[in-house]
């Protein structure tokens, strides 16, 4: 059987990885491989690296780290921050990257995630969408959550799948940083308006948050940081709690 | 020992090579016949379009090659699917080396087939490999089951996991992203 993913998201700056707080304030939480490493035996899923500086600095390439990680771990990751161009996804994945993921720059010129799903394949593809309520509706962000668009959550979402984005990465602006849950209920909206994999970013704190977008959110990933950084929760127990109930895992 | 990734432009190939060399084995990459040729073990990996990929055997020659190798040859992935006798992603030919074929999912189910699912598997390739192990896929295509398949996946559907013939053999999975598992089957396969 198919099984729920939990990813840990590695937020990466000048080479370490940090988490925002609702998407501003950093604290510094480690050597990038080292934590992937980590969590691979630990029994995670899939690693996100989100370079953060990148959108901001222009920084247009993460090689290096790139390569060291596919080095160093046998699980699949992905790869986002600043990508805007067929070469930047192409080197990234030449040095390793299972998937990357591209977000604002698709927002500016859709047609980037055709070209990309055409050259690349959309199985590497993945789309990052971070969004956040206002009068009721999800209003997509752009350059980390700081640019509100014109665009919609679920429109957008339905317009990347047909360009062909392979999974989509919805991030909750709202949830993110705020260790109170997913955004479940825009979440299983979301999967029933797509046919791709849809992962759950933004509001982790606790065991039961995962279970409850399992659940009620009908989400096929998970994917959190800073719980899993500062050691508040743990893979192999997080996972036999799922277990237990009935979420089929690794 | 001397392991050859065959490298006609088709993906992630990187991957494959880093975990050959955890296993402490260096592989060469290459689109040249004869270094092919030579090899003791071949890998040919493939992420990407069938059609596309087709074409660029056949711009290389390296479609007519393939078929006539004796040595252990492992397809991964697209890989595997090019060595069926024909796909519906482009609507092209394959290799002709498993009596099968490859066709889009057809189902209410998520496309691509993504994440970790139990694999039941038997024969040389998953010695010291539990019954129901997960491995890490991602695939629309799938290989319809034959005689040639000795590895079975269910998503809706049970389909082919692993198709082996003589020296040839194939995962749908990647087994260089699939954890200790993985490690295991590439490490059985250099071990033929």
């Amino acid at each position: 059987m198919l099984t729920k993913r939990i990813i840990p998201c590695l937020d990466i700056k000048d080479g370490r990885t940090v988490k925002g707080v609702n998407f501003v304030s950093l604290r510094d939480a480690g050597d990038p491989v080292e934590l992937a490493q980590r969590y691979a035996d630990e029994g995670a899923d899939e690693l996100v690296f989100l370079d953060i500086s990148a959108s901001e600095e222009k920084r247009k390439t993460l090689a290096q780290l790139v390569r060291n990680v596919a080095h160093a771990i046998d699980i699949p990751f992905t790869v986002g921050g600043g990508i805007s161009s067929l070469e930047d996804v192409g080197i990234l994945l030449e040095n390793g990257a299972d998937k990357v993921s591209i977000n604002s720059a698709a927002v500016r010129r859709p047609e980037l995630i055709s070209e990309l799903a055409q050259k690349f394949g959309t199985q590497c593809i993945v789309v990052a969408i971070d969004a956040k309520q206002i009068e009721n509706e999800w209003v997509v962000h752009l350059v980390g959550g700081k640019v509100p668009t014109e665009r919609k959550l679920f429109e957008w979402a339905t317009e990347a799948v047909e360009r062909g984005a392979g999974e989509l990465l919805f991030t909750s602006m709202d949830h993110d940083g705020t260790k109170q849950g997913f955004a479940n209920n825009a979440l299983k909206q979301l999967s029933e308006t797509v046919s791709v994999p849809v992962i759950a970013s933004g509001g982790a704190g606790t065991v039961q948050h995962f279970i409850d977008t399992f659940a009620l959110g009908n989400a096929d990933a998970a994917l959190a940081a800073s719980v899993f950084h500062f050691k508040e929760i743990s893979i192999p127990e997080l996972k036999s709690v799922l277990r237990n109930n009935q979420i089929p895992v690794r | 020992m001397k392991v050859v990734i065959i490298d006609y432009g088709a993906g992630n190939i990187q991957s494959i090579r880093f975990a050959l060399e955890r296993l402490g084995a260096a592989a060469v990459l290459s689109h040249d016949a004869d270094e092919i040729r030579q090899a003791s073990h071949v890998i040919f990996p493939g992420v990407g379009e069938a059609s596309s990929a087709m074409k660029k055997l056949y711009d290389t020659g390296l479609n007519a090659v393939i078929p006539t190798l004796k040595q252990p040859v492992l397809g991964i992935c697209l890989g595997m699917q090019l060595m069926c006798n024909t796909s519906e992603e482009g609507d092209t030919e394959g290799l002709g080396i498993f009596d099968t074929e490859v066709v889009l999912f057809n189902t209410n189910l998520n496309v691509p087939h993504m994440g970790w699912n139990t694999v039941d598997g038997s024969g040389k390739l998953f010695s010291d490999i539990s019954q129901n192990s997960h491995f890490y896929l991602v695939h629309s295509y799938y290989a319809n089951c034959c005689n040639d398949t000795n590895a079975t996946c269910t998503y809706e559907l049970p389909f082919s996991a692993a198709l082996a013939r003589d020296n040839f053999y194939g995962t749908q999975f990647h087994p260089e992203k699939s954890g200790a598992v993985g490690a295991q089957l590439l490490q059985n396969f250099l071990n033929l």
